[in-house]
């Protein structure tokens, strides 16, 4: 579960990034962020990572107050959320396989499991043949995937996804979209953060709007993407 | 740790330092530099220590009695040497009779040639001149004892050499103040380096960092490999010139003896296997050490986790 209470965000400069931002999401919950560049989507993405601190209001997740948790305690928080970007952020040096074992060796699994792991997860974004393939070699479709199946080797109960599609075209698109369903339907509450107008009129999910660091719209099951709307404002 | 996780450390570790040659070198090659003169410091001083140490046993106070002879005041002797034991800077005093005096005397001067001192007969020219030699604890403390020698009752005179003691305790001080400042300075220079080179390490990996970050690695997973390259680097570095000194180390000596063959009647030099059974865990530790401190200054500057 995730909770915002009246967040403000200001970054050291300019105008608040974030503005009076209250929000609830439930377990299993799968919940499209849209909005102009700018709008804070990606703040808001961090404030739930805990990568950032709210300039005011409180955040929970998992049950977990973040403002009162402790700086050792955060690693441990993190290990129960996904994290996907639009740029993949892959290791360059290391193949498809140690990719995905690393977000397991950084919480200190076993080998052992972590080798049956791996390619559970694999199967599961559809790259099992390619293990062995390093991410230069790999499409822009294939590298999100990678990206995805180390989001999901740890199990999160939350994944967090900012412009997952960003650098794909429309079929990649989908497919990463198709994912993250299942992925949701396996019981990860997932939030993604999309420019993508037409996957999320046809995905028929719950569509939070933002626009100048305030969510003015929010809509359950079978929003619209209504962010082209705030152009002008 | 995990078993894995430690090896994880070394093997980044190890790829950085690989990653990172130049920088890595150049740390090693300023460890090593940094030990091969410590070591050679050491070795000079643990010997220097060893001569002065030998020379300072031979620097003892001798003290005459008033009333020196033994037959007759054997008693009185022997209470002014309880008086002497008691001083602490004292290490041991030992009684020279006046038969023992006259015989010493008799070595020393005739030799083999007895028959000189049979003009002398029965009489002990040294009848007055039994003796106690007083052996001190630490030679800096000398002319306190002289002092207090000479305040004590039924003591003619102290003989003592004042110079030796005093110069070779400055002599051996003065080396010691040098070496520890020079130490200092390179044990600086190594730290500095090493920091350098992790810093570069953890340039190079901020990408990498700042996922491991992000999908919940502690602050420790992160740090250790690059403390294990800090440590890594100290010992290697610390390995290759204690290789070298132990092997030039006897060479040395014996070039040194050799050269200087006078030396050789009051000099003696501490065995090879002496000198690393102790220099060996010492320079492997301030390797280790450099490195380690190194890389946690690096660490804390750049690694903000
Ligand atoms: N590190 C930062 N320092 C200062 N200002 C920042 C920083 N990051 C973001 N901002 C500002 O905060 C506001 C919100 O940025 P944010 O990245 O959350 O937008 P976004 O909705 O993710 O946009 P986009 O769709 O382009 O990714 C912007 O005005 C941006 O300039
Ligand atoms: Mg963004």
């Amino acid at each position: 579960m995730i909770l915002l209470e009246d967040v403000n965000k200001t970054y050291s400069q300019g105008a608040p990034a974030l503005n009076g931002i209250s929000l609830k999401i439930e377990k299993g919950e799968f919940v499209f962020i849209v909005g102009n560049s700018g709008s804070g989507k990606s703040t808001l993405i961090k404030l739930l990572l805990k990568e950032l601190e709210p300039t005011k209001g409180r955040i929970c997740v998992n049950n977990r107050d973040l403002g009162k948790m402790k700086r050792r305690e955060v690693p441990r928080f993190r290990r129960e959320i996904g994290i996907v970007f639009q740029d993949f952020r892959l290791l360059k040096d290391r193949n498809v396989y140690d990719n995905i074992a690393f977000a397991q060796k950084v919480i200190e699994k076993p080998t052992r499991s972590i080798k049956k792991r791996v390619p559970q997860v694999l199967t599961q974004v559809g790259l099992s043949e390619k293990y062995k393939s390093f991410p230069k070699e790999l499409s822009g479709g294939e590298q999100q995937r990678v990206a995805l199946a180390r989001a999901l080797v740890n199990g999160p109960s939350i994944l967090l996804a900012d412009e997952p599609t960003g650098n794909l075209d429309p079929k990649n698109s989908w497919e990463i979209m198709k994912l993250l369903e299942e992925v949701n339907k396996r019981g990860t509450t997932v939030v993604v953060v999309t420019h993508n107008r037409e996957i999320v009129d046809a995905m028929q999910k719950r569509v939070i709007t933002m626009n100048k660091g305030v969510i003015v719209s929010d809509e359950e099951k079978g929003g619209h993407y209504y962010a082209d709307k705030y152009v002008s404002l | 740790m995990r078993i894995s996780t430690l090896a994880y450390s070394i093997r980044q570790g190890l790829k950085n330092i690989r990653r990172n040659k130049l920088f890595s070198i150049a740390s090693i090659g300023t460890i090593a530099a940094c030990v091969f003169l410590l070591g050679i410091f050491y070795a000079i001083v643990t010997n220097f220590t060893h001569i002065v140490d030998n020379a300072e046993e031979q620097i003892t106070i001798t003290v005459f009695f008033t009333n020196g002879n033994t037959e007759e005041y054997k008693a009185e002797h022997e209470a002014i040497g309880e008086q002497i034991l008691a001083n602490p800077d004292v290490a041991d005093i030992k009684y020279t009779s006046s038969q023992e005096a006259w015989d010493e005397y008799k070595g020393v001067y005739f030799g083999e040639r007895e028959e000189l001192a049979e003009g002398f007969g029965d009489d002990n020219p040294l009848a007055n001149s039994a003796s106690y030699t007083v052996y001190l604890k630490d030679i800096d403390k000398q002319s306190e004892v002289v002092a207090f020698l000479k305040g004590l009752d039924g003591i003619r005179d102290v003989n003592y050499s004042e110079s030796t003691a005093e110069t070779l305790s400055d002599f051996g001080k003065l080396a010691g103040y040098i070496s520890v400042g020079i130490i200092i300075i390179l044990l600086a220079v190594g730290i500095f380096l090493i920091s350098n080179t992790i810093m570069i390490g953890i340039s190079v990996r901020k990408e990498e960092i700042g996922i491991m970050k992000l999908i919940g690695a502690t602050d420790y997973f992160v740090r250790s490999p690059f403390v294990v390259e800090g440590v890594l680097i100290g010992l290697v570095g610390a390995t290759i010139p204690l290789v070298l000194l132990y092997f030039i180390y006897e060479k040395i000596i014996g070039y040194v003896m050799s050269q200087f063959s006078t030396l050789q009647s009051f000099i003696d030099f501490l065995p090879t296997n002496q000198i690393f059974k102790i220099m060996i865990p010492i320079g492997l530790l301030i390797g280790a050490g450099i490195g380690f401190i190194g890389s946690k200054i690096s660490i804390r500057k750049h690694l903000r986790v």
